[in-house]
Order: C-alpha cells, then sequence, then structure tokens
C-alpha cells in the first residue's frame, strides 16, 4: 500500500499502473500488430512449436530403441513409463489400459510442455493460460469419455452415469438433478478451468511481482526501492513454485482424464 | 482501487472468453501430436518393453537350460561313477571267487594225487607181498625138503615128489591156519 501510495504522493507520474489479462494477449503476429483475436499470435505459435518439440522428443526418444537405454532415451523412457504405468494401467486397470496410452501420453506432454513454456524466457506465455487452449483440451476429454460410455453401454450409458445404485426413491430425482450438473456441466467446466486459473493465475503473480519490482526499483526513492528487492525475491519464489505447479497440474489433467475414462469404459457406475 | 482495476480489466477482455481460432490451433496441434504419438511413438516404446522382457526372459530361460544341462551331466557323471564302482566290486568278487575255485580244484587235485599215489603204492606192496610169497613158497619147500632128505636120507630130489609134499605140507598149514582163526 505504501509502495503504491508513494508514487501518487510524489505525483510523479500516474503512479503504478499493475498488470492486466490484457497483457497476456499480445499483438498478433500476422497481420503483424493487428488486435489481439484478430489473427494467428504468439500463442497459437507457440502450441505448434509445443507440437513440433514433443513430437520430435518422443519420436527421437522412442526410434533408438537400444535394449540398454542411453540417457536421452531413458528420459523418454522414464516420462513415457511414468504416464503409462502410474496415471493409465493404475487407474484403468491393467486389462484395458493400452488403448488408451496413446491419448494419455499426447496429453500429458503437450500440457507439461505449453505450461512450462511460461517459465522459459523469451516465451514466457502458459499457453493453457488462454482458456481456449484448456477448453479444448478439456473439451476432447469431455467427447472421449463420453464417446467411450456410449460404447461400452449403449444410450443407456447416459442412465447409468446419472443415476446411482441403491439410492431411495424420494431422493432419486434430486440425486439425478445434481448427477446430470456435476457430471455433464461442472465437470469439463473444472477440468478446464482448473488448468486455466491455476495457470493464469501463477503468471499474473510473476508478472505483477516482476512490474511491481521494476516500478519499486526504478521509479521510487529513499528506503522504498529496499521493498524492490524483497518483491523481486518473492518474485522468483513464486517463478521456481510455479514451475511446480505447471508439473503438477499437467499431471492433475491427465489423471483426471483416466478417471473419467475409467469411469466410463467400468460396468457399474 | 481494486474494483476499478478490476472492473477495467474485465471490460477489456473476460478471460472465460476464447479466442476461437487458439481453440482451433489447438485442436489442431493435439490432434497431429496424437497421430504422431500412436503412429509411431507408443509402438516404438511398446516393442523396445517387449524385446527387452524377452531378452531378459530369453536370458531365462538360456540360464535355466544350462542349469538343467550341468545337472544331467552331474547325474551321468554319479551314475557312471556308480556303475564303475559296482563293475570294480564285481571284478573283485569274481577274483575272489575265481581265486577260491582254483583253490579248491588244487586242493582236490592235491587230493587225489595222493590217493592215486597210495592206492599204487598199496598196488605195489601188494604185488611185492605177493611176490615175496611166492618166493617164500618156493625157497621154504626147497629148504624143508633139503633139511628133510638130509634127516630122513631119502632122496626126495624128485622134483614132482617134492613139490607134492610141500603143497600138502602148505595145505595142512592153512587149514590148521583157519581152523585157528575160526576157533
Amino acid at each position: 500500500m505504501i509502495a503504491l501510495a508513494l508514487p501518487a504522493a510524489t505525483n510523479e507520474s500516474e503512479g503504478f499502473v499493475p498488470p492486466t489479462i490484457d497483457d497476456l494477449h499480445l499483438p498478433e503476429i500476422l497481420p503483424w500488430g493487428a488486435h489481439y483475436g484478430e489473427g494467428f499470435g504468439k500463442q497459437m505459435l507457440l502450441v505448434l512449436l509445443s507440437v513440433a518439440l514433443i513430437s520430435w522428443f518422443l519420436v527421437a526418444a522412442s526410434r533408438r530403441r537400444q535394449m540398454v537405454p542411453g540417457k536421452f532415451q531413458f528420459l523418454g523412457e522414464f516420462s513415457y513409463n511414468f504416464v503409462r504405468n502410474s496415471v493409465g494401467k493404475d487407474l484403468i486397470g491393467e486389462k484395458d489400459f493400452r488403448p488408451y496410452v496413446p491419448v494419455l501420453v499426447s496429453l500429458f506432454f503437450f500440457i507439461l510442455v505449453n505450461n512450462l513454456f511460461g517459465s522459459i524466457p523469451l516465451l514466457q506465455l502458459p499457453t493453457t493460460s488462454h482458456v481456449g487452449t484448456s477448453y479444448a483440451l478439456a473439451g476432447i476429454v469431455y467427447i472421449l469419455w463420453i464417446v467411450l460410455g456410449i460404447r461400452t453401454h449403449g444410450i443407456g450409458y447416459f442412465k447409468v452415469a446419472v443415476v446411482p445404485s441403491g439410492v431411495p426413491k424420494a431422493f432419486l430425482l434430486p440425486v439425478v438433478l445434481i448427477e446430470i450438473v456435476s457430471n455433464f456441466v461442472v465437470r469439463p467446466l473444472t477440468h478446464s478451468l482448473r488448468l486455466f486459473a491455476t495457470m493464469l493465475a501463477g503468471h499474473m503473480i510473476i508478472a505483477l511481482a516482476a512490474s511491481g519490482s521494476a516500478f519499486l526499483l526504478t521509479q521510487t526513492s529513499g528506503i522504498v526501492p529496499a521493498l524492490g528487492v524483497l518483491t523481486m525475491a518473492g518474485g522468483v519464489g513464486m517463478y521456481l513454485f510455479e514451475i511446480f505447479i505447471q508439473v503438477l497440474q499437467a499431471y492433475v489433467f491427465v489423471l483426471l482424464t483416466a478417471v473419467y475414462i475409467q469411469g466410463s469404459i467400468s460396468e457399474a457406475h | 482501487m481494486n474494483d476499478a482495476v478490476l472492473y477495467a480489466a474485465s471490460e477489456a477482455s473476460n478471460p472465460l472468453v476464447p479466442n476461437v481460432w487458439e481453440i482451433l490451433v489447438t485442436t489442431l496441434g493435439f490432434a497431429v501430436l496424437l497421430f504422431i504419438v500412436t503412429k509411431y511413438v507408443v509402438p516404438a516404446f511398446e516393442k523396445t518393453y517387449e524385446e527387452r522382457a524377452q531378452a531378459i526372459e530369453g536370458g531365462i530361460a538360456k540360464a535355466e537350460a544350462a542349469q538343467a544341462e550341468a545337472n544331467a551331466a552331474l547325474d551321468e557323471y554319479k551314475k557312471q561313477l556308480t556303475d564303475a564302482r559296482a563293475e570294480a566290486n564285481r571284478i573283485r568278487e569274481e577274483a575272489r571267487a575265481e581265486g577260491a575255485q582254483i583253490l579248491a580244484d588244487l586242493k582236490e587235485k592235491a587230493a587225489s594225487e595222493s590217493a592215486r599215489i597210495t592206492e599204487q603204492a598199496h598196488v605195489q606192496i601188494q604185488a611185492e607181498r605177493n611176490a615175496a610169497i611166492t618166493s617164500l613158497r618156493t625157497e621154504v619147500g626147497t629148504l624143508a625138503t633139503e633139511l628133510a632128505s638130509k634127516i630122513v636120507g631119502e632122496s626126495l630130489n624128485d622134483d614132482a615128489r617134492a613139490g607134492r609134499v610141500v603143497d600138502r605140507f602148505l595145505a595142512d598149514l592153512e587149514t590148521q591156519q583157519s581152523a585157528g582163526a575160526s576157533k
């Protein structure tokens, strides 16, 4: 508050202006400098870059097929194995998990790399903090588990999904309503918004710490710049924490995907 | 103060409203990635695992085969050793039996030989005795006849007569002898 009040009191400038959501929405690349939303932008470029990077990494790591893997192959096998066994096999079950390994692996690497873009200097934009990407990924998973449910149970899947067994008739109506809302409305929303919101919030905090530090160190006088050192230290701490969150959210997203798939292909509700 | 900032921000752009192009790019990008992962990455990794598992299992099978072979060789060796021991025992037994047989044969031969020699000796003795008896009979006759002729003065030089006298004498002697024996 002091930091914010001081510049106003000195009347040096118009004061500290915190970064807004729009600071994530940079002008477009094609056409150059156009307003956000009117063309091909940095976010889309990063998405395509991530696809190229992940494809290159996975294909290169899997192509060597050494019996005793080198470091590079080991890194690929380790991360692939992590998704395949810790997420796919453990949650979907040893019998059925194999067909879903590709989608789980693709999702995990896609989200991981796109999240980590937020912590890579110069790129510095978690593409999942743009809600379109999160909607698209959660939407793909939403369609996937509904299709799988219908394939397993036929059209009666919707009854299986919303009518729990063993509920007294008196409570059936509210329970079914809650289940419909929770499964078919809230589930995809939370699935996408959890990813989007954590990435956006983390990025905003770092942006705020960075711009605040810059302001305090350059635009103030006296002992106030010392506070800028504190905000900068906090910003670095948040940067490291954010890397952890970026990895964690990729894991959580894939974990929930596996849970949804398992729920659709399992027999009972 | 913050309300104004937030209001301004939300007026500028609602973060929950997606950019449709971003949805499209993400979906297409993800589809491409999914295709590559499905087509190339997962089969390659799975094949590597399979080959590795097979290599490990093959190694174990090979080790088991070698172990079985070693066990078979050991069994064979033990069996041969047992056979050889049995063979040695058998040969030793045979030798012992053979030795005993030879010893028995020799003993028997020696016994029969000694019996034969004894028999021969008996026969010879008998023959010599007979010869002695015959000789004696002649000698005694001659001597007695000469003695008697000297005493009687009658010539008993006639061989035929002398023979008859001697025979009669001897017959009397034998009769007396057998009578004495029967008494």
